[in-house]
């Protein structure tokens, strides 16, 4: 695959104008790290625990594609009985949205003293948890706008419901899924880090964001904001891919 | 001949808030082996309820629907459809669009074979070499070609067309009247097309059934019996001319903008 050099360039080009500025921002006002620590502070918080880092980011990370996995394979099941049966949607959806308008922080607590030590399953589950509305609502929307005749063409002939549903439905739905999907991951990173930095001897980035904070390492604490960006970035860049293999017909190419 | 499809005296209704709505009322219509069959009428009038009828997917209130001797109950595999829409699937090229109902009723039938049946369709409407492309990337004469391709490649008995080509413009639809009736040449099914366009039933059909306004009855029946294929001069005609005139009466008594008393004389 051949990638243009506009491609690589620019997000390079933004990075470092946006770096340059908040560097310039801290030293024009003369904040001190308490205030705001500037990128000449934080870049040495990564190399002097680097082996902290790489420990807690793979923490962070695996609890968060656990969750998503979860959210994914619950998510696409709701939307399933959404999409696929009127009764079921008018039963579901304001079930779905009240259980969505509960702002997670609250839940966390009650997580941490339901399974009070489990850390790895608390954290997952708050991430599952915080992720898999949009998932669900766009698979029910993809499968419920189907246009009968696509239905009919494959009926007539006698196909089972499941056929119509894996020949058809299921393909057709996979952009709208996609899409849901790219909201999900940054979702779902809010989720652990929200479990991680309630409870923080649960390991992961937010206990090293929590550990900055006790100590009042204030660049350590940007440092981990900029590592969960990174994550965030990768994650969302894996979905990106995934959705060029399995949805690219979706993908107008440019003319 | 004994007739392919006869639908004999088919009410149905359908369900609403406001109580049952009438679609169809003493609805007649018998097309013989390999004819073709234009149904007009008013909009709204149950011809997409017809259709749906003779695939199978609907059954009536009372009366019969008889496909091959048989009475139907079921969807039958030997239907082919094609819709004004025609919803061909994105994702797939337009050969794995047309072999679709193939995997639905030949899963035995190998790829190669599949393929060569599509191959020689898409010969057969003038697509030869499109079968690699995406649906996205063909116009939309192309697509309604492609879709017609994909209604007949299982060889069905019957085939019905939904104003498949009421979305075209003028010219190309033309083009596709005529290709409709080379298909029609070198392959045998038995048409019921649904359409808007008067014109286009008098150059397509052997035989033209006018439906009243809803609830729809026959409310006339012309033969046409010029021999199929036909040049598209043939629109030109006197013969035609007349009619054409003839059914856009009877139209307009469907609608109900001129006495019903005239259509008896």
């Amino acid at each position: 695959m051949k990638v243009h050099p506009r491609k690589v360039l620019a997000p390079l080009a933004g990075l470092l104008i946006v770096g340059l500025g908040w560097e310039w921002l801290v030293w024009y006002n003369q904040w001190p790290t308490y205030v705001m620590a500037a990128p000449s502070d934080v870049g040495p918080r990564f190399l002097d625990f680097y082996e902290l880092f790489a420990i807690y980011s793979w923490q962070t990370l695996w609890r968060t594609v656990a969750g998503l996995l979860i959210a994914i394979v619950v998510g696409t099941f709701f939307g399933m009985l959404m999409g696929l049966s009127r009764i079921l949607n008018d039963a579901l959806y304001p079930l779905l949205v009240g259980f969505n308008a509960i702002p997670k922080a609250t839940v966390v607590p009650i997580m941490a003293l339901l399974f009070v030590g489990q850390h790895d399953f608390n954290t997952i589950m708050i991430a599952f948890m915080i992720s898999f509305f949009p998932i669900s609502v766009s698979v029910a929307i993809g499968l419920s706008t189907l246009e009968p005749e696509y239905r009919d063409i494959l009926r007539s002939l006698g196909a089972s419901r499941f056929t119509i549903f894996w020949k058809i439905a299921l393909p057709k739905t996979l952009p709208e899924f996609f899409g849901a999907l790219k909201v999900a991951v940054t979702l779902a990173f809010i989720g652990t880090n929200l479990m991680e930095i309630v409870e923080p001897h649960g390991r992961g980035l937010g206990h090293l964001f929590q550990s900055g904070r006790i100590n009042s390492d204030y660049p350590l604490m940007f440092a981990v904001l900029i590592a969960l960006a990174l994550l965030g970035i990768a994650l969302y860049y894996v979905v990106v891919l995934l959705e060029r293999i399995f949805a690219g017909w979706a993908v107008r190419r440019p003319t | 001949m004994t007739n392919l499809i006869e639908i004999k005296n088919v009410t149905h209704a359908y369900q609403t808030d406001e109580g049952p709505l009438p679609v169809l009322d003493g609805l007649e219509l018998a097309v013989p082996e390999n004819g073709f069959c234009a149904v007009v009428g008013p909009s709204g009038c149950g011809k997409s309820t017809l259709t749906r009828l003779i695939a199978g997917l609907m059954f009536p209130d009372t009366g019969e629907v008889w496909l091959h001797g048989e009475r139907v109950t079921s969807p039958r595999k030997t239907v082919g459809m094609a819709f004004q829409n025609p919803v061909l699937l994105e994702w797939r090229t337009i050969m794995d669009n047309i072999t679709l109902p193939l995997e639905i009723v030949a899963p035995r039938m190998t790829r190669r074979a599949r393929r060569e049946r599509a191959e020689e369709l898409l010969a057969l409407v003038g697509l030869d070499g499109f079968g690699d492309k995406r649906p996205s990337e063909l116009s939309g004469g192309m697509r309604q070609r492609a879709s017609l391709c994909r209604s007949i490649v299982h060889k069905p008995e019957v085939l019905i067309l939904d104003e498949p080509f009421g979305a075209l413009d003028a010219f190309t639809r033309e083009d596709l009247w005529q290709t409709m009736h080379q298909l029609r040449s070198e392959e045998s099914f038995t048409t019921v097309l649904i359409t808007h366009d008067l014109r286009e039933s008098v150059y397509l059909g052997d035989q033209v059934v006018v439906l009243s306004g809803r609830p729809a009855r026959t409310q006339y029946v012309m033969q046409i019996e010029d021999p199929a294929p036909r040049p598209i001069d043939m629109l030109y005609s006197a013969a035609s001319v007349e009619k054409l005139a003839t059914l856009r009466h009877q139209i307009q008594i469907a609608q109900g903008r001129a006495p019903a008393e005239e259509a008896a004389q």
